[in-house]
């Protein structure tokens, strides 16, 4: 395979990782809507057609597959070619963000497969699959997904934990969004610079809107679910659950 | 001026090489950098020691030939400068200054400071030129040029062949002098008959000789003592993707 | 020493293609059995290998530098001429050559001068279609410049870069016929002998700088493009490693050397920093356009501030003494009137070598913006290498070596009178005569290697059929073994001083005495030095290091040996030359305004050197010029 191909498939993948983050974070934000607007999202998702919702499933997986398995391969070879380093090593306009591609990557694939089993899979604290985290909604019985974010964001070394990453993800998009148009050829000296702002700009909107939600549940902007419908006595249930 | 020399010395390729320390006084400060380095060697002869092998020839910062590493940055701190047209004026009295050769596995050291670049020729080879025989030339002034393209193709076209690309890249990658020719010949109405058989060659031969990938570090444009830019990775990049595109649909045609 | 220039008959326009006409063919069937070595990959060496193996001979190509692209031709800035007439202003083939044979001073062959005028509209054909990238107008056709004084724009160029740009493109046609195994490339190798079987030349010695290994090549022809011998001075605008080894082997295997005094001195070069220096840039020329050269008109005021020193104290000494064409005046009247200001007492630079060039004036009169747009990257470089900023303070100019219009003899089909032996661009002497116009070296070379020798070449390879002999043979032994003995000679001194440091002491002596103004007695003082140097060098001499491996000291000494014993043939051939003409500048003979005064009744041929032996006086030959198309007249700039 070419170099250039390579090139290409990494900024494919990644040009499809990128999109996602941003639909992700606007989702994301559905927290600060209340548990019936994030829970009714989620329940659109989830009820997607079949195809579709595995059709976007199996996209984004093959991305990261491939976009991690190019870099393997691109790090590999750029490791050979410079088989002997030199004693002084600078650096004269490479950004930092760009030169940290690998320790940002290698801590978002980390990130990436904790978060799965943390919020999709649910199996890091098994308690999210139980009864407790389905509520009503509109009559139908639908997974409590804002309540299983407070849930998780309410533990602070998770928090910490999702902010570190996140900080990591703005890293790599802030290299990342403007280099994926040099990579496929679709970028000039002018739109460079608009470019490179654009990544620095799309990182820290990504950051920002995804810190947002464990910030907000750390200081209690976003409020337990118990306060929107539940009673006390419901509250003290799911603590009770929690400390189990 | 007094400065204190680490430099880099390797009897041949097969040999380990390791730094060595000098000093020097009395250099002035008008010298250009390779003289510091003549003054040196005049001093080694002196004391019967072997003078630092440096490649260098037109000492005017065309010909390409002057390859070191200057306190880790390919031709020193200047920009847009050559190490033969790098002053000592721009180093302080007493100064440590630390000499290595391009490091790049397809740019193997000969010795000392010396390294061998002949992948870049193997690159031209495969694709850097319009097949045209002397004298199957048509008039002159039969094509024009837009002047915007023209200037374009002699931007990239300044690319000397030094190899700073090379040795500043952190993954040693060889596509700004690869885009810089390609986007010379592509861009160029005499080079588009052969626009899409070029770049995929060149891209061929640039890969086999083992350079590393871009990653858009921009460290090469950094050092590029013609201040080539970026625009013409995009350029190679752009045209490998359409060659290869035109490929898989029309295999016959390519 | 037979010197038969084999000029075609028939009218000057006809004779080229009359010549062509006539010449042997190689069959293409038979070609791939011919096997010619090229040294030099500069424009003429690369280009001739190109069109060589395009037609399909073999052939082999050896260059000193890492790769063929590094050539010093990529160092010309200018332009390159070509009467293409672009700009109906009167230009046609007649003029070029006609200013070409004025511009040499009439000391060129008329008959290659308009061969190479009539090739000049090829060349610009080819390099365009090979992707060089000149110079466009907005409609998109090529742009021209007037250039060096020429009344017409013929010029055409790639922005300062038009050497570098035209050898790329030769490189690039070079590099396509290596791609395809038609041509050997062989990097890093040094010729250090020619091989004459049977008194033809049949094959070279090169030293592969790389292993350090002494190679034997054999060749049914061998072509030298191997460049001019500047760096005889020490200081020149020549890259480091041009050098004369290759001419000065085949003049001592019996090619005639001619004319070797002629050298052009560029007048607006940056002045050497001090001893330190190591070579010296060209600044070009179309600065004084708008600069005002001058000195201070007393000594004392030599070392003040040159912006304090009052209107009235300086002397623009151009201005004065040529009044018509001032700080314009042709490059060999301005270099030497910069000579006599500071012989003077009245330098301004280090070492008694340097003028102000001053744009006060131009600035204050038109801006420094408007001369920012004309100059400006002239001044970023003139800043890079001095730290001086010219807007604030005058520019220090000196003239230097630039070009030699010397070289080995060749016929009309460029072969020298060695057989086999072609010398191409500015290796041979034939086509600027004693002084070589601006934008017209990049035109010879490539016309030499483009379209001149792959027409004459064959026809020599076509009468002695192929057939090339046995590395093995006695003749390789013989080369050899004297190559080898040579270099054992100068490993083996291990004396006190560096090559580096002879060579310097040798181009002191050159600049001195057989520089821009030469006379009988200084010639004498060089021709009794000279010969004493070399003998302290073969006795003092250290090289250091191995004769295996890359060792620069080792090559550079083989260098400054053989500059040792050229530079003494030179001054034979400027005291020999009892007349001023072109870079030729004997102070015995000139005008009461200084210029050069030809003595066409004695001089007008060419003065060509046969070895004799070591040390010994080299014997001249003469090559009668005659002048049917241009009339001797005499230039005058006043």
């Amino acid at each position: 395979m070419s170099s250039l191909l390579k090139k290409y498939l990494m900024a494919l993948t990644g040009f499809v990782m990128v999109g996602f983050v941003f639909v992700h974070m606007l989702g994301n934000l559905q927290m600060f809507n209340g548990p019936d607007a994030i829970n009714e999202y989620a329940h659109f998702l989830q009820t997607l057609p079949k195809g579709v919702f595995w059709g976007f499933r199996i996209t984004l997986l093959a991305s990261l597959i491939i976009h991690v398995w190019m870099a393997i391969l691109l790090v590999k070879e750029n490791k050979a070619a410079r088989p002997e380093d030199y004693s002084v090593n600078t650096s004269v306009q490479a950004s930092l963000a760009s030169r940290t591609m690998g320790i940002s990557g290698s801590f978002l694939l980390f990130f990436i497969i904790f978060h799965i089993f943390h919020f999709t899979v649910r199996s890091i604290f098994p308690e999210y699959q139980s009864e407790a985290f389905y509520t009503a909604l509109d009559g139908e019985t639908v997974y409590n997904v804002y309540k299983m974010v407070v849930a998780g964001f309410s533990k602070t070394w998770v928090s910490v934990v999702y902010v570190v990453c996140m900080a990591f993800l703005c890293a790599h998009l802030a290299h990342a969004v403007s280099s994926m148009f040099q990579s496929l050829g679709l970028r000039n000296r002018t739109w460079k610079v608009r470019l490179d702002r654009f990544a620095v700009l799309y990182g820290w909107v990504i950051f920002l809107g995804f810190i947002a939600v464990p910030i907000g549940v750390l200081t209690h902007v976003i409020k337990p679910e118990s306060s929107f419908t539940g009673t006390p006595a419901e509250a003290l249930v799911i603590n009770t659950n929690l400390s189990q | 001026m007094k400065l204190h020399l680490k430099i880099w010395r390797q009897n041949s390729a097969t040999e380990k090489g390791a730094f060595e320390r000098y000093t020097l006084s009395d250099v002035s400060a008008d010298a250009s950098f390779l003289e510091m380095l003549d003054i040196l060697n005049e001093q080694l002869i002196a004391e019967n020691k072997d003078p630092v092998a440096f490649d260098h020839d037109c000492r005017e910062g065309i010909c390409g030939m002057c390859s070191l590493t200057i306190n880790g940055v390919p031709h020193g701190p200047e920009r847009a400068t050559t190490a033969c047209q790098l002053h000592m004026r721009h180093f302080k009295d007493g100064e440590t200054i630390v000499i290595e050769p391009w490091r790049a596995k397809p740019f193997p050291v000969t010795k000392d400071l010396v390294v061998d670049r002949t992948p870049f020729d193997s690159v031209m080879q495969a694709g850097g030129f319009v097949s045209v025989r002397t004298g199957a030339s048509p008039e002159a002034n039969a094509t024009p040029v837009p002047k915007p393209i023209a200037e374009y193709a002699m931007d990239a076209a300044a690319c000397i062949g030094c190899g700073a690309c090379v040795a500043a890249c952190k993954n040693a990658s060889a596509m700004l002098f690869v885009g810089a020719k390609v986007s010379h010949l592509n861009s160029l109405p005499q080079g588009k008959p052969e626009k899409d058989r070029r770049v995929v060659a060149m891209v061929e031969a640039m890969d086999s000789a083992g350079f590393g990938n871009c990653r858009n570090y921009a460290e090469c444009e950094a050092v590029c003592p013609k201040e080539i830019s970026l625009d013409v990775i995009a350029q190679m990049n752009r045209d490998y993707a359409s060659a290869k595109i035109k490929q898989f649909f029309a295999p016959a045609e390519s | 020493m037979k010197l038969d220039a084999k000029i075609p008959e028939g009218p000057i326009q006809e004779k080229w293609e009359n010549h062509k006409a006539s010449v042997k063919l190689v069959n293409p069937a038979n070609r791939r059995k011919y096997h010619v070595i090229i040294v030099g990959s500069g424009l003429a060496g690369a280009s001739a290998a190109a069109t060589l193996a395009e037609q399909g001979y073999n052939v082999s190509c050896f260059c000193y530098q890492d790769s063929p692209r590094r050539a010093h031709s990529i160092a010309a800035q200018g332009g390159i001429n070509a009467a293409k007439n672009y700009h109906s202003d009167g230009d046609s083939v007649y003029r070029l050559f006609y200013d070409t044979v004025k511009g040499g001073d009439f000391r060129a062959r008329e008959a290659n001068v308009y061969r190479l005028a009539q090739e000049s509209v090829n060349i610009i054909d080819q390099c365009v279609a090979q992707g060089v990238p000149f110079a466009r107008e907005y409609g998109g056709y090529l742009a021209n410049r007037s250039f060096g004084g020429a009344q017409v724009s013929r010029t055409f160029y790639a922005r300062g870069q038009t050497g570098q740009q035209l050898l790329l493109g030769a490189y690039s046609a070079l590099s396509r016929q290596i791609g395809l195994g038609q041509v050997k490339m062989y990097n890093r190798h040094e010729m250090l002998d020619l091989v004459l079987v049977d008194g033809h030349a049949k094959g070279i010695i090169a030293r592969n700088l790389v292993t350090g290994e002494v190679e034997r090549w054999s060749g049914d022809a061998v072509v030298l493009a191997t460049g001019g011998y500047g760096n005889v001075f020490f200081l020149s605008t020549n890259a480091q490693g041009c050098n004369v080894t290759a001419a000065y082997r085949a003049y001592k295997r019996g090619a005639g050397f001619a004319n070797p005094c002629y050298t052009q001195i560029h007048p607006t070069c940056i002045p050497q920093h001090g001893d330190q220096q190591s070579k010296l840039t060209l600044m070009s020329e179309s600065l004084r356009n708008d600069g005002r050269v001058w000195v201070p008109k007393r000594a004392e005021d030599c070392q003040k501030n040159p912006n304090i020193i009052a209107e009235q104290d300086r002397d623009y000494y151009l201005e004065r003494k040529y009044p018509s064409f001032g700080n314009l005046a042709p490059r060999d009247i301005s270099s030497r009137a910069a000579k006599e200001a500071c012989d003077d007492g009245r330098s301004i630079a280090h070492g008694g070598q340097g003028v102000y060039l001053d744009f006060s004036d131009a600035i204050n009169r038109l801006g420094e913006s408007v001369i920012r747009e004309r100059y400006g990257n002239l001044f970023e470089m003139y800043e890079r290498i001095t730290g001086d900023n010219a807007y604030k303070t005058p520019m220090k100019i000196y003239p230097a070596v630039h070009y030699t219009m010397g070289g080995l003899w060749v016929d009309y089909n460029l072969m020298s009178n060695v057989p086999g032996l072609f010398v191409l661009g500015e290796a041979n002497f034939s086509d600027h005569g004693a002084n070589r116009l601006g934008a017209s070296a990049l035109m010879q070379g490539l016309a030499d290697g483009y379209f001149v020798l792959p027409n004459t070449l064959p026809d020599y390879l076509a009468r002695v059929g192929a057939g090339r002999p046995s590395v093995n043979s006695e003749p390789f032994n013989q080369a050899e073994a004297s190559v080898k003995g040579r270099m054992d000679k100068l490993m083996s001194i291990q004396g006190k001083r560096s090559a580096r440091s002879f060579h310097m002491e040798l181009g002191k002596i050159m600049w001195e005495y057989c520089g821009m103004a030469r006379n009988e007695a200084g010639l004498k003082k060089a021709l009794e030095r000279i010969p004493a140097l070399r003998e302290e060098f073969w006795q003092d001499v250290r090289v250091p290091g191995q004769k295996e491996g890359l060792n620069p000291e080792l090559e550079r000494a083989g260098r400054v040996a053989d500059f040792l014993e050229f530079a003494e043939m030179m001054c034979y051939d400027a005291l020999d030359r009892d007349e001023s003409c072109g870079g030729h500048f004997r102070t015995e003979h000139q005008t009461d305004d200084g210029e050069a005064k030809r003595d066409d009744e004695r001089f007008a041929h060419v003065s060509v050197w046969e070895h004799t032996g070591e040390g010994a006086r080299p014997e001249k030959h003469v090559e009668p010029l005659h002048y049917e198309e241009v009339h001797f007249a005499t230039r005058s700039y006043k």
